[in-house]
C-alpha cells in the first residue's frame, strides 16, 4: 500500500480549493520579475525596486572590477590558412648540415610550429654524423639578440639593392683598375659555392680567393699534398684500430675537424667471446690533458720536442733504423714496446700526430704506410681545411703595403682570430672597399664599410663534400628571422646571374652530384654518396726528415700549447650562453680560459689555485710574454699537463657583438703567432688573482672505487664478474646477503613487470666525456643558463652532468690500495688528506649522472608535499607545481642531481641570458614547462619524449620497437655510451645491458635501486 | 601540608625573609612601575635587530632563497641549523614545568613561568624557518592536511618534515595552554592589583575571569597535572620528530640511530642554558635575586653539566659506531668532521659542548653567577655548532666527490640569525614588563613561614 501521508510546507497547501497552489506550481516565482529599466522610459513609474536597483548595481561593479583586471595579452595570429605540414603539436624533422669552417656535421634539426628546437644527429649519414657540443648548442645561436639585422654602410642601415649596387660598382672600378680583391672566407669543400666563386672572379678576374681556417691545419696539409700529391686531409677511420697511437692528436676534440669518436668508442668497448673480448689500445703523448688522452689507456705527459723524439723513435723501430734521440730511457723503452705493439697490430694499428709540424705530420704518415694501416684512409680525403698560414700572413702584409683594392669577408673574423690582429686591422682600413658578410657586428665587421647580414645556417641553404664522394645539404629550416641574404646570393647577383643560391645548388647537383637519385631525395636525407674515391698513389721519403726530428731542439722558456675546448672551440659560438655555461670535460670550469700549468711548473713560477670559504675557485694571474706581446691569464693547476709545457685554449676574450656577460676570458689568438700552436713563451706570476666558476671542485674520486667501478682486459678476460664488478653484500641475521635482494630490502616488492619501464645504461668504457649529451639535455628540457656568478657559488643548473675524476695516484687501482692499506686513525687522517690531490699524471675517468630514478628513491619519502614521487614506468616524477621547495629531496639524494631555483631564471633582467629576451626564448621545447623561482627541477628521463613515442604507437595501433624510446642524452650520444629503453621488452638492447656482467648501480649500497645502470670500465692496460 | 614539611637539612627556595605580600609586591613591580633606561635601550637593540632580520626575510621572499648561501649540495644550512636551534632551546620550558612538577621539584616554581616563556618565544622563532626556508612559502599552507579542491593531493604522511609540522604545532599550542594555565592566578592578582581602568580590563581579560574560589584552584591544580602528563611525552618527541629529519635520511652523518636521544639531551642541554642565561639576568634587573637564587642557578648548572656529559657521549658514540660500521662514507663523514674544512667548528663544538660543562663539577665554579653566565652563552654558542655541525659538513662532502663543495653564509642568512634573536628578545622584554615573571601563587606555596628559620626569626617579636 503506498504511504498516503501528504507533506506540506504551509497550511495553504492542505486546503485543496486554494488557487494559490495551482498557481505556485504553474509558475517558477511568485513574484513579478524585474523588467530592464534601462530600457524603460517610464523610470520613474517602473516597478523596480529598492533592492533591484541594489542587485544591478552590485552586479554591474563587480563586473566592471573584474573586467578591470586584464589579463596579460599575449599576441599571437592563428593560422588563417594553415601551412602545410605544420601541425601545432607535431614536431618536424629537416636534414641540414652545419659546415661553419671549425664544426662540420650532419644533423637533422627539429622545428615545432616553424620554429627549430633542436639539433639531432643525422645517424643515417654515412661521415660526420655525429653533433658535438657546439653543434648542438648552435640551434640558440640562431636566436642570439646581437645578430646584426639587416645590412648597414658604416653602421647606418641601407637595403641590399644599394649594398649590391654599390659594391657591384665599386667592384667594377676595381677591376678596371686591376686592384686586387681578396675574398676570405672558410674553407668551403662546397662544390656550388667554389662554382659560384668561380663565376663570380670570371666577371671579376682582380679578385682571389682566400681559404682561411682559424685554427690552421697548415702542416699536416703540406704534409699530405707531399705525401700523396693533393692538398686536402686524410680521413680516419677508428673503428678499425686496434691499436691508436696518438703523438698530441686530440681527435676526440678538434683535431683535423674532430668527429672521431664513434668510430674510437666502437673499438673501446671489450667485444669477443668470454674470456677473449677484444677492445683497442690506445696510446697518448701530449702536453696538455685533452679528451683524448683522458681516455687513453697510457698518457705520456711529453713535451712537443719530446714528441717529435717519440715518432722519429716509433719511426726507427718500425723501419729498423736507428735514430739516437736524448729521450729519457724509461720512454725509450716504452716507445719500442709500443712499436712492437704496432707492429702485432697490423692494419688495426695507427699512429696521428697533432704537431703542426711538416717534418711530424710526413713521419706520422710514413709510418701509417709502414703499418699498412687501414684506419687511415687517404682516397677518401676532405677538403674541409684548405688554409694555407703563410697565404694568409702574405695577404695581410699585402693590405698593410696598400697593395689591396678590396677586401670581402664572409663567414670569417679575422679581426679576432688572426694573430696580428691589429696589423690586419688597419690593412683593411687602407682596403677602398671592405665587405663582411657577417651575423654579428663582430670585430672584423665593426671595422668594414659595409656589413652584409649573413643568415644562421638554419636559415641558409648550402652543400659541401664531407669527403670524397660524400656530398651533403643544408636547407634552411625557418625562413630568415632577419633581412638577411647568403653571400652567396649576392656573389651571384654581383655576377649578373638571376639565380639564386638554391637554384644554384640544384642545378650544380643534378648535373654533376645526383646521378641515380634524386637533388628532392637527397635533401630529405641530408646527404648523398656517390663514393668515387680518389687515387692517390703514396710517394715520401722520410729519412732524412725523421733524422730532423730526433734532432730537434727545445727552446729556453715554457712551451705554450694552444687548444681549443670542447665548449667553445674557435670562438664563433661565443655568444650562446649554453656553450659558456657547459662545463669543460676536462677542468670542469665554465666561463672561462686559464693558462693550464703542471703542478711541479707552479709551484716553481709561484703559481695558485685557491679555495674560498664558498668553495669558490681562484686562480692566480699570470702574465705570458712573447716576442713582445703580453697575454694575462688566469692559472689552472691541470694533472696531467707536461712538465715544462703550459696550455691556452682559443676563441675566449671576445668583446664585440657579445652580451657583456658573455664577455669573459683572455684572446689567446695573439699568442698564434705564425698559426703555430705550440710557442715558447716566459710566464710570470702577478699578484691578482681571478675568479674561476667551476662545477666540481673536488677532482679524486678519494679511493670510493664503488662508484667508478673499473678493471683491466686482462682480468676482465680471467676472473668471474664478483671479481672485479662485486654486489655489496650486508648481513642479515648474521648471514651475508646481496644488498640488493629482497631479504636485505624492508619494503614489499612492487610488480614493475607491467607495461614500460624504462632504464638507461651508461657505458663508462664508450663515454668519451664529449658532453654533446650535456647540451642536448639543455635544449631539449629548458635548463636555464644561471651565469658565472651563481656557477661560482656550486649552483648549475644542469640537469645531467659528467663527472670526471682524476686518481691520487698514478692509477685509480693504486688510489684503492692506498684506502686498503690505511692503518689506524693517525694514518687515516694524513691520507686522505693527501688524496684530495690528484697525481701529476693522473687516471682520468669520466661518469656522467643524471637523476638515477631509484625504484626506492630517497627524496620521494621525504618530500611533504609529494611533490616527487615515482611513476609506473619507473621514472621518479618531479611535479614542479606542487614543489614548496624545501630542497629536502636534494639533501637526501644521494647522487646530488637535482637542481634547485634559486632565482627566477627567465624574463629576469638579473639572468641576461637567452630566457630574457623574446627571440631566445624562441629555443624553448614547448613541451617541457619552464620551471619558476623556487621549485626543484632535475632529469625526467625525457618523459615528453618517451611519452610521445608511446601515444604516436597507439594512434597508429602497434607495439613499439627497441630503440624507439629516446632520451635526448642517449639521441645525442654518439658513441654509443647511453642506451635507453624498456627493460619489460626482453628483447630490447637495454634489457640485454640490464644483464651484462659488467653492469651496475651507482651506490648500489644505499638501497636506492636506481634505474639507471652503468657498465664498468675496462682498461686496456 | 606536604608542601610545608619542613626538612632541616634544605636550604630555602626563597630566601630574603619575604611575606606573602613581599611576594606580590616583588613580582608586581616589573609590571606596575614604568621600565628603565637599560630597559629601552635593550628593547632598542633587540627591536632592531628584529627590523634587520625582517628586512632581510622580505628581501628574500621576494628574490629567492638564492640570496642565502646555499647550493646544489647544501641545500640546507644556517635556516636548519636556527630552527633546531630555536626548537631546542625551546625544550627546558616544558621539562621545568612538566617533569619537574611530576617529579614535585619545587625550585621550579621560580623559574617555571620564564623557562616556558621563553619556550614559545624560542618556538615562534623555530617556527619562522621551515616557513621562510621555502621555495615558495606562500604555499606553506600545503604542508597542512587541508581538504582541497586541488584535485586529489595530499601531503606525505612518509615525510620527516611534515611530521615536524604536527610536532611543532603541538609543542607549541600544548605549550602555551600550559604557560597560560599558569597565568591565571597571577593575572588576577595583577588585575586586583591594577589601579588604572584600562589596566584592570586587560588583565581581567587576560586572567579569564579568575576568582580565586576554591574550586578555581582545584580546578588549576588539576589542569596543570593534566597538562603536565600531555606535555611531558612532548618534551621527547619534539626533539625525536626533529632528529628524524635527519636520522631518516640516507645522507651519512645523518642516518644515525642515536639521534633521537641525543637530540632530546641536546636540547635540553641548549635550554637550561639559554634558561641560565635569561634569569641570570632578570634577576638582576627585576631584582628577583630572593626568588632565583644561586640555589636555582646550581642546580641548573647541574643539569647542563649531566646533559651535556650525555651529549659527549653520543658524540662519541657516534665516531666509534662510523668506526665499527665499516662503512667508507661513514667513515669518511666523521673524520671529515673532525678533521675536514670545517674542523673548527666540530672543535668549536666539541669545546663548548663537551668540554666546558665538565668544569661544573667543581662547586665553586659552578656556584659563581659570572661563571654560569659565560658557560651558558658558550653552551649556546656550541649547540648551534652542533648543528651546523650536522647539516653542512654532513652534506657539504657526501657519497659523490664531484659534488663537494663548502658553504659560506651571506650577510642575508646572519640577518635572519640576528633578526629572530632580536625577535625573541623583543618578546622577551615585552614579557618581562607586563607579565608576571614568577609563578607567585606557586612560589607562594613554598614560602617558609614555618620554617625553622622563620620561628627563630618571628616568633619572639
Amino acid at each position: 500500500m503506498p504511504n498516503q501521508k501528504k507533506y506540506w510546507k504551509s497550511e495553504v497547501e492542505l486546503n485543496e480549493q486554494s488557487t494559490f497552489v495551482e498557481e505556485l506550481a504553474q509558475k517558477e516565482f511568485a513574484q513579478k520579475l524585474p523588467e530592464d529599466i534601462l530600457g524603460s522610459t517610464e523610470l520613474p513609474d517602473s516597478d523596480t525596486s529598492r533592492r533591484d536597483f541594489l542587485k544591478y548595481m552590485g552586479f554591474s561593479t563587480a563586473a566592471a572590477t573584474l573586467a578591470a583586471c586584464e589579463g596579460p595579452v599575449n599576441t599571437s595570429i592563428p593560422y588563417v590558412v594553415q601551412p602545410e605540414q605544420i601541425i601545432p603539436g607535431i614536431a618536424n624533422y629537416y636534414a641540414t648540415t652545419i659546415v661553419d669552417g671549425f664544426d662540420t656535421a650532419s644533423v637533422l634539426i627539429k622545428t615545432r610550429e616553424g620554429r627549430p628546437i633542436k639539433v639531432e644527429n643525422n645517424a643515417d649519414a654515412p661521415v660526420n654524423n655525429v653533433a658535438n657540443a657546439r653543434v648542438h648548442a648552435s640551434v640558440l645561436s640562431l636566436y642570439d639578440s646581437m645578430r646584426v639585422q639587416g645590412p648597414t654602410h658604416a653602421g647606418v642601415d641601407v637595403s641590399w639593392q644599394t649594398l649590391e649596387t654599390n659594391i657591384g660598382q665599386q667592384l667594377a672600378v676595381l677591376a678596371e683598375e686591376k686592384s686586387p680583391v681578396a675574398l676570405i672566407t672558410p674553407s668551403l669543400a662546397s662544390p656550388t659555392t667554389t662554382q659560384i666563386i668561380r663565376d663570380f672572379q670570371k666577371k671579376f678576374p682582380n679578385v682571389t680567393h682566400y681559404a682561411y681556417d682559424t685554427v690552421s691545419e697548415t702542416a699536416a696539409l703540406n704534409a699530405f699534398e707531399k705525401a700523396y700529391g693533393k692538398r686536402a686531409l686524410p680521413s680516419y677511420d677508428f673503428s678499425k684500430a686496434t691499436c691508436i697511437v696518438s703523438v698530441d692528436a686530440d681527435f676526440l676534440g678538434d683535431w683535423q675537424g674532430g668527429g672521431f669518436e664513434s668510430g674510437y668508442a666502437k673499438t673501446r668497448v671489450p667485444k669477443g667471446k668470454k674470456g677473449n673480448a677484444k677492445m683497442s689500445k690506445h696510446y697518448q703523448f701530449e702536453s696538455n690533458m685533452t679528451l683524448s688522452g683522458a681516455n687513453a689507456d697510457y698518457r705520456f705527459p711529453t713535451t712537443a720536442t719530446e714528441q717529435q723524439f717519440v715518432l722519429a723513435a716509433l719511426y726507427g723501430v718500425l723501419t729498423n733504423q736507428s735514430f739516437p734521440t736524448p729521450l729519457s730511457a724509461n720512454l725509450k723503452k716504452k716507445v719500442s714496446a709500443i712499436a712492437d705493439q704496432l707492429k702485432a697490430a697490423g692494419d688495426g694499428a695507427v699512429v696521428v700526430t697533432g704537431l703542426q709540424n711538416e717534418d711530424a705530420q710526413r713521419a706520422a704518415l710514413a709510418i701509417n704506410q709502414v703499418l699498412g694501416s687501414a684506419v687511415i684512409d687517404a682516397q677518401h680525403n676532405t677538403l674541409l681545411r684548405q688554409g694555407d698560414a703563410s697565404v694568409i700572413s702574405q695577404l695581410v702584409n699585402d693590405l698593410n703595403a696598400g697593395k689591396i683594392g678590396g677586401v670581402i669577408m664572409a663567414g670569417v673574423n679575422p679581426a679576432y682570430t688572426l694573430p696580428n690582429a691589429e696589423a690586419f686591422v688597419s690593412g683593411l682600413k687602407k682596403a677602398k672597399l671592405s665587405v663582411a658578410f657577417s651575423m654579428k657586428n663582430d670585430e672584423t665587421a665593426i671595422h668594414s664599410q659595409w656589413v652584409a647580414a649573413t643568415p644562421h645556417y638554419l636559415e641558409s641553404w648550402g652543400d659541401v663534400e664531407m669527403k670524397t664522394g660524400h656530398f651533403a645539404l643544408t636547407q634552411p629550416t625557418i625562413r630568415p628571422l632577419f633581412n638577411t641574404k647568403q653571400f652567396q646570393d649576392v656573389l651571384l647577383a654581383l655576377s649578373g646571374s638571376t639565380l639564386k643560391f638554391d637554384d644554384a645548388i640544384k642545378a650544380y647537383w643534378s648535373a654533376n652530384i645526383v646521378s641515380d637519385t634524386s637533388f628532392n631525395e637527397a635533401l630529405h636525407d641530408g646527404y648523398v654518396v656517390t663514393n668515387q674515391p680518389d687515387n692517390l698513389r703514396y710517394n715520401d721519403n722520410v729519412d732524412a726528415l725523421v733524422q730532423r726530428l730526433a734532432r730537434a731542439k727545445s727552446n729556453a722558456g715554457l712551451e705554450l700549447h694552444l687548444y681549443t675546448k670542447t665548449g667553445i672551440g674557435d670562438g664563433q659560438q661565443a655568444n650562446n650562453p649554453w656553450l659558456q655555461e657547459f662545463p669543460d670535460p676536462i677542468s670542469r670550469i665554465t666561463w672561462d680560459n686559464y693558462l693550464t700549468v703542471s703542478k711541479a711548473d707552479a709551484k716553481a713560477l709561484g703559481l695558485k689555485n685557491i679555495n674560498q670559504s664558498n668553495g669558490a675557485l681562484d686562480g692566480s694571474i699570470a702574465e705570458i710574454k712573447l716576442n713582445g706581446i703580453t697575454v694575462k691569464a688566469p692559472v689552472l693547476v691541470q694533472p696531467g699537463q707536461a712538465i715544462g709545457t703550459v696550455g691556452l685554449a682559443l676563441g675566449y676574450g671576445k668583446t664585440a657583438g657579445m652580451k657583456s656577460e658573455m664577455q669573459v676570458g683572455t684572446n689567446a689568438y695573439p699568442l698564434y703567432q705564425n698559426f703555430v700552436p705550440v710557442q715558447t713563451v716566459t710566464v710570470t706570476a702577478t699578484d691578482s688573482m681571478h675568479e674561476f666558476a667551476c662545477t666540481q671542485l673536488q677532482n679524486t674520486l678519494m679511493g670510493r672505487g664503488e662508484i667508478v667501478r673499473e678493471t683491466t682486459l686482462e682480468i676482465f678476460n680471467t676472473k668471474d664478474a664478483k671479481h672485479w664488478n662485486p654486489m655489496t653484500q650486508v648481513s642479515r641475521d648474521h648471514v651475508e646477503v646481496d644488498v640488493t635482494s629482497q631479504k636485505a630490502d624492508m619494503w614489499q616488492p612492487f610488480d614493475r613487470s607491467i607495461g614500460h619501464h624504462f632504464n638507461l645504461s651508461i657505458d663508462l668504457n664508450a663515454c668519451t666525456g664529449c658532453g654533446a649529451c650535456v647540451i642536448a639535455c639543455h635544449a631539449e628540457n629548458n635548463v636555464p643558463v644561471v651565469g658565472k656568478r651563481e656557477i661560482r657559488k656550486s649552483r648549475d643548473m644542469h640537469w645531467l652532468r659528467i663527472d670526471r675524476y682524476y686518481s691520487a695516484e698514478e692509477t685509480f687501482e693504486a688510489d684503492l690500495e692506498t684506502v686498503e692499506n690505511i692503518s689506524g686513525l693517525g694514518e687515516s687522517l694524513s691520507t686522505f688528506g693527501k688524496m684530495e690531490d690528484p697525481s701529476a699524471n693522473p687516471q682520468v675517468t669520466f661518469q656522467p649522472v643524471m637523476c638515477q630514478h631509484c625504484n626506492h628513491a630517497p627524496c620521494e619519502t621525504v618530500c611533504p608535499v609529494a611533490a616527487s614521487s615515482h611513476g609506473r614506468q619507473g621514472q621518479n616524477h618531479m611535479a614542479y607545481n606542487r614543489c614548496v621547495g624545501t630542497r629536502y629531496c636534494a639533501n637526501n639524494c644521494p647522487y646530488k642531481v637535482r637542481r634547485f631555483n634559486w632565482f627566477l631564471y627567465n624574463k629576469n633582467d638579473e639572468f641576461d641570458y637567452h630566457m630574457n629576451d623574446d627571440l631566445g626564448r624562441m629555443v624553448l621545447n614547448p613541451d617541457v614547462v619552464v620551471r619558476s623561482r623556487g621549485v626543484m627541477e632535475k632529469c625526467s628521463l625525457c618523459i615528453q619524449m618517451t611519452q610521445k613515442t608511446i601515444l604516436d604507437a597507439k594512434l597508429e595501433g602497434r607495439e613499439i620497437k627497441d630503440g624507439e624510446f629516446q632520451t635526448a642524452c642517449s639521441n645525442a650520444c654518439g658513441t654509443g655510451a647511453l642506451a635507453f629503453g624498456d627493460i619489460n621488452d626482453k628483447e630490447s638492447e637495454v634489457a640485454h645491458l640490464k644483464e651484462d656482467k659488467r653492469m651496475y648501480h651507482l651506490l648500489e649500497s644505499v638501497g636506492t635501486e636506481p634505474n639507471v645502470m652503468y657498465q664498468v670500465k675496462v682498461r686496456n692496460t | 601540608m606536604a608542601s610545608h614539611y619542613e626538612a632541616p637539612i634544605r636550604k630555602p627556595l626563597v630566601t630574603g625573609n619575604k611575606s606573602y605580600h613581599d611576594v606580590t609586591v616583588d613580582i608586581a613591580a616589573p609590571v606596575e612601575n614604568p621600565p628603565n633606561k637599560q630597559w629601552f635601550l635593550a628593547f632598542g637593540i633587540a627591536l632592531t635587530a628584529f627590523l634587520w632580520g625582517l628586512g632581510c626575510i622580505i628581501y628574500t621572499v621576494s628574490t629567492g632563497i638564492g640570496v642565502w648561501g646555499l647550493n646544489k649540495t647544501i641545500g640546507w644550512a644556517w635556516d636548519i641549523t636556527n630552527f633546531v636551534w630555536w626548537v631546542g632551546i625551546g625544550h627546558a620550558g616544558t621539562l621545568i614545568s612538566a617533569v619537574l612538577l611530576l617529579f614535585r621539584q619545587k625550585w621550579r616554581m621560580a623559574i617555571n613561568r620564564s623557562a616556558e616563556a621563553m619556550t614559545i618565544f624560542s618556538v615562534i622563532q623555530a617556527g619562522l624557518f621551515p616557513i621562510i626556508h621555502m621555495g615558495r612559502p606562500w604555499l606553506a599552507y600545503w604542508v597542512l592536511p587541508i581538504p582541497n579542491q586541488f584535485g586529489s593531493l595530499w601531503v606525505n604522511f612518509n615525510s620527516p618534515l611534515l611530521w615536524d609540522v604536527f610536532a611543532i604545532s603541538t609543542y607549541l599550542s600544548v605549550s602555551l595552554v600550559f604557560w597560560w594555565t599558569g597565568l591565571l592566578p597571577d593575572f588576577a592578582m595583577i588585575r586586583d592589583r591594577a589601579i588604572k581602568p584600562f589596566q584592570k580590563k586587560i588583565y581581567g581579560l587576560l586572567s579569564f575571569g579568575w576568582s580565586g574560589r576554591a574550586k578555581d584552584w582545584q580546578r588549576f591544580e588539576e589542569v596543570s597535572l593534566v597538562l603536565a602528563g600531555l606535555a611531558t611525552p612532548l618534551v621527547l618527541s619534539v626533539h625525536t620528530i626533529v632528529s628524524f629529519d635527519f636520522a631518516t635520511s640516507v645522507i651519512p652523518g645523518w642516518h644515525t640511530t642515536i639521534f633521537p636521544p641525543y637530540f632530546v639531551a641536546g636540547a635540553i642541554f641548549s635550554g637550561f642554558a639559554m634558561v641560565n642565561t635569561l634569569l641570570i639576568i632578570m634577576r638582576k634587573v627585576s631584582r628577583l635575586e630572593n626568588y632565583i637564587t644561586l640555589q636555582h642557578i646550581e642546580l641548573m648548572n647541574i643539569v647542563i653539566m649531566i646533559t651535556g656529559s650525555i651529549v659527549g657521549v653520543a658524540y662519541i658514540t657516534e665516531l666509534f659506531i662510523a668506526w665499527y660500521s665499516g662503512v667508507e662514507y661513514e667513515q669518511y663523514a666523521f673524520l671529515n668532521r673532525a678533521t675536514g674544512p670545517y674542523w673548527w667548528a666540530y672543535w668549536a663544538m666539541m669545546t663548548c659542548n663537551v668540554f666546558s660543562p665538565q668544569l661544573m663539577w667543581f662547586k665553586k665554579l659552578r656556584t659563581s653567577i659570572m661563571f654560569s653566565f659565560i658557560i651558558s652563552i658558550v653552551v649556546n654558542i656550541g649547540m648551534w655548532f652542533e648543528r651546523f655541525v650536522i647539516i653542512v659538513t654532513s652534506l657539504h662532502r657526501d657519497y659523490l666527490p664531484s659534488s663537494w663543495t663548502m658553504f659560506s653564509p651571506t650577510f642575508v642568512d646572519i640577518g635572519i640569525f640576528i633578526g629572530t634573536i632580536g625577535f625573541f628578545f623583543v618578546l622577551f622584554l615585552l614579557y618581562a614588563r607586563t607579565f608576571p615573571v614568577i609563578a607567585q601563587a606557586e612560589v607562594k606555596s613554598i614560602l617558609k613561614s614555618s620554617g625553622d628559620k622563620y620561628k627563630n626569626t618571628h616568633s619572639h617579636e
